[in-house]
């Protein structure tokens, strides 16, 4: 009806009865995935808003000692006390699966495990402060890790979520009630025919009979 | 073997090269643009950006947003926290749930 033509045939029927129950079925499994991620998806903004306040005042608190570091130090020196790291990081990435979308789990590990491999500079020239500021640092870098984590699963379970509602919209609002209108238009174009046919028949049947039977004079 | 970078001026970011991580100093928005994504296209699996760069870089950054790999982290730098990571996180779940809830 909607668009194009269909042919009210019982074939057409049938194709369609069957559409529309998978239609059906299909929405439901859909709504069940979004309201599942959904769940999952306000669980890991929680924890990502707990993160992100816990990493946002690790790292204003090793900014604040590192300025202080600079100042007592000169720029320079704070320089070039950290341009060669000793310690170095390597990332493992592995994918958790929620609801069919790949997430990332990320498995860090130092390449340097000794905890004094953290400051990377002999402590005669340099001041206190900036060893407070690389263990905030420190301390704060494996937060920093979940965060990454929990917030890229948040980007991609939004995506996910946002295409699967999509999906549950047209099925519910376009692809159901079109098939529904089209079903219904073609049992009704069918009840009609077998209508016209049956008063055809009587129609028919009283002709013959009065042929018959020479009723008429 | 994938690697972590952070990306920002300065002041912001030298803390974390003692970290061990790799750490791209990037003073104008150009710079910034053309490392993010040379960075990208390397093995580079979580890129901290400090949350001065998210203005001028949004357009990248929502790039990536739907791939696996890499993650695009805002952190805040020198200046404090603006507050961009909770607009970024507010609008995904806008996005997910087709309305404002908060």
């Amino acid at each position: 009806m909607t668009g194009k033509t269909i042919n009210p045939t019982r074939m057409e029927l049938t194709r369609l009865k069957g559409r529309l129950k998978t239609a059906v079925r299909g929405h439901k499994l859909l709504k069940d995935k979004r309201d599942e991620m959904m769940k999952q998806f306000l669980d890991i903004v929680r924890r990502n808003r707990v993160l992100r306040r816990k990493v946002e005042e690790g790292i204003a608190r090793s900014n604040a000692a590192l300025t202080v570091a600079a100042a007592i130090m000169g720029p320079e020196m704070l320089e070039q006390a950290l341009l060669y790291p000793k310690a170095g990081v390597e990332l493992d990435v592995s994918y958790r699966n929620i609801m069919s979308v790949n997430v990332p789990v990320y498995d860090f590990h130092t390449t340097n495990d000794d905890p004094a491999e953290l400051f990377p500079y002999g402590f005669a020239q340099t001041s206190g402060e900036l060893d407070a500021a690389l263990e905030q640092i420190n301390e704060v870098f494996h937060d920093m890790l979940e965060l990454a984590e929990v917030e890229k699963s948040m980007q991609l379970l939004a995506q996910e979520i946002e295409k699967t509602r999509r999906r549950v919209n047209a099925l519910e609002y376009v692809m159901i009630p079109e098939t529904e209108r089209n079903i219904r238009y073609i049992s009704m174009k069918l009840d009609e025919n077998e209508r016209g046919n049956t008063t055809r028949l009587m129609k028919v049947k009283d002709m013959v009979l009065q042929d018959a039977h020479r009723y008429r004079k | 073997m994938y690697k972590i970078a952070v990306i920002g001026d300065r002041d912001s970011v030298l803390g974390f090269k003692a970290l061990g991580l790799d750490v791209f100093f990037t003073e104008m928005d150009e710079d910034a643009r053309t490392t993010l994504h040379r960075l990208a296209q390397q093995e580079y699996a979580i890129i901290y950006l400090v949350e001065e760069l998210y203005e001028p870089l949004h357009a990248e950054i929502a790039k990536y947003k739907d791939f696996a790999t890499p993650a695009i982290i805002l952190i805040p730098g020198k200046s404090g926290s603006l507050g961009l990571a909770e607009a970024a996180l507010q609008s995904a779940v806008e996005r997910a749930v087709g309305a404002d809830i908060s």
